[in-house]
């Protein structure tokens, strides 16, 4: 009989425990809810695919279209007399494109030297987390040319298409550290095929760092600053340094920022940024990027 | 007397198990719609990879899915939900635990539409609420299928809606549940 009690107790036992796992059990990791890591890409570690002025590792989605409309003002210094450098704009329009996760391409025209550029821009690695080979940080490759558009300075020497070209290649390190810190840096040669005086440099090289801090969802401080090793004329320029917020509405994005540069495109503000922010020759201006979707993504 | 003993657990163990089947999908479409109804565009995505699981003894159903799996026609969209809104790096995953409330009512053995009645708790973007719906299970040649429309209120998940996309961005979104699912064989 005490055996009976026994028996009756295990069985008790066992239906007990078997109802109650059933209604506690996370039926989910039973079949495997939890997948294993696969390997995915660490996304927006920028809000746009440009810094302040300096190209970002970040990427237009694929089949969108950025219209982007920079203006720089005059400088601050010159007072109220120019209302702080409102009454002068200066400004770049471009078209970018999002060919691919990792290839865009854009078109810019500028008022500073009526100069057109265009763009490619390519990135071999991208970061990643989980799964193999993932990497730790985006490797991004840009290559640029730029045409001024000015009348030739002097028009009685032969003066050849070639002499308005000048071209750039970069190579850009990112990380997004945190989902506030994002951190680049971007070693960059320009070469121009004609130089104002004999004694310039046809080549310069230039190393760039960019950097966003994020201080709300939307709202985010951005910094971006280009240091010229080889190449840099005795006097009257400087390295180029911005500083700005990114706000985020709907489908469009301000970039607001201080920057000693005028030029918008590699070319000009690595080489020819002539103000120099100990003076307060700084210039108010501010980034509207506006992105389209033109091929809409399956959505089934 | 041993042997009606042993006969007895016997029993129980077997019912126990034969009855403890459970129904799953690594495949389940769940689509939500936020779209106010002032917006010019729609805002909608769906996810094609929900996992669900039914264990048809006890009623019990759960559903998990991926923020991070939710595509958009467009991809600034999908940029935002996840960023702003969703914070899908924080909160990766959404999932839903709860009991069909009227479980005795169906038989999964015979094929036919029955209407359910399913609580639990949903949890979305870090905050688990209770939430009751309807819903209806098709059960059709050994496989269900499980589908249900609610609404949510975002706020109630700790989701805001800045005012400047308000007209676009609705206060609620409606969730549809659409999975089939197979005999799990674990």
């Amino acid at each position: 009989m005490k055996r009976f009690q026994l028996y009756a107790l295990i069985a008790a036992i066992s239906v007990f425990a078997n109802t109650a796992s059933a209604q506690d059990e996370d039926l989910l990791s039973m079949v495997g809810g939890d997948e294993k890591p696969q390997k995915e890409r660490v996304k927006y570690a920028f809000k746009s695919p440009r810094v302040i002025n300096s190209h970002s590792i970040e990427f237009l989605n694929p089949g969108t279209l950025d219209f982007r409309i920079l203006h720089r003002f005059g400088q601050l210094d010159q007072g109220y007399k120019n209302f702080f450098g409102l009454d002068q704009a200066s400004m770049r329009m471009s078209f970018d494109f999002g060919i691919m996760h990792n290839l865009m391409a854009g078109v810019g025209r500028s008022t500073f030297k009526k100069e057109l550029d265009a763009f490619v821009k390519y990135a071999p690695i991208r970061q990643s987390t989980g799964g193999k080979l993932s990497s730790p940080v985006t490797l991004a490759l840009v290559s640029g040319i730029t045409m001024d558009g000015m009348p030739w300075a002097d028009p009685s020497r032969t003066n050849y298409f070639t002499s308005r070209l000048a071209y750039y290649f970069q190579a850009i390190i990112g990380r997004k550290f945190s989902e506030g810190f994002s951190l680049q840096v971007s070693p960059t040669m320009v070469h121009r095929n004609l130089v104002q005086l004999e004694g310039d440099p046809n080549n310069i090289y230039a190393l760039g760092v960019g950097g966003r801090l994020k201080l709300s969802k939307r709202i985010a401080l951005t910094w971006d600053y280009n240091h010229v090793l080889v190449g840099m004329p005795d006097s009257g320029y400087y390295n180029p340094l911005s500083v700005g917020v990114d706000i985020e509405t709907g489908g469009h994005v301000f970039q607001l920022h201080f920057s000693n540069a005028t030029g918008m495109n590699e070319r000009a503000f690595i080489t020819e940024t002539t103000g120099n922010w100990g003076k307060g020759e700084v210039r108010f201006g501010f980034n509207l990027s506006r992105v389209f979707q033109l091929k809409k993504k399956k959505k089934d | 007397m041993k042997k009606i003993i042993l006969f007895t657990l016997a029993v129980f163990t077997f019912s126990v198990s034969g009855y403890a089947q459970k129904y799953f999908t690594k495949s389940g479409k769940i689509t939500f719609d936020a779209t106010a109804s002032s917006s010019p565009e729609q805002i909608e995505a769906v996810n094609r990879s929900a996992t669900a699981v039914i264990d048809i003894k006890t009623g019990a159903i759960q559903f998990s899915v991926l923020v991070k799996g939710f595509s958009f026609e467009r991809a600034l969209m999908e940029e935002h939900f996840n960023e702003n809104y969703m914070e899908s790096n924080k909160f990766p995953k959404s999932e839903f635990k709860g009991t069909i409330a009227n479980n005795t009512t169906v038989d999964y053995s015979k094929d036919g539409t029955y209407n359910v009645k399913v609580q639990g708790k949903l949890t979305i973007h870090g905050v688990t609420k209770d939430i009751n719906t309807d819903g209806k299970l098709v059960i059709q040649g050994g496989k269900i299928n499980a589908t249900a429309d609610f609404n949510v209120l975002l706020t109630d998940y700790g989701i805001s809606i800045p005012g400047l996309v308000a007209d676009k961005v609705g206060k609620t979104a409606k969730i549809s549940v659409n999975c089939s699912l197979e005999l799990f064989k674990g």
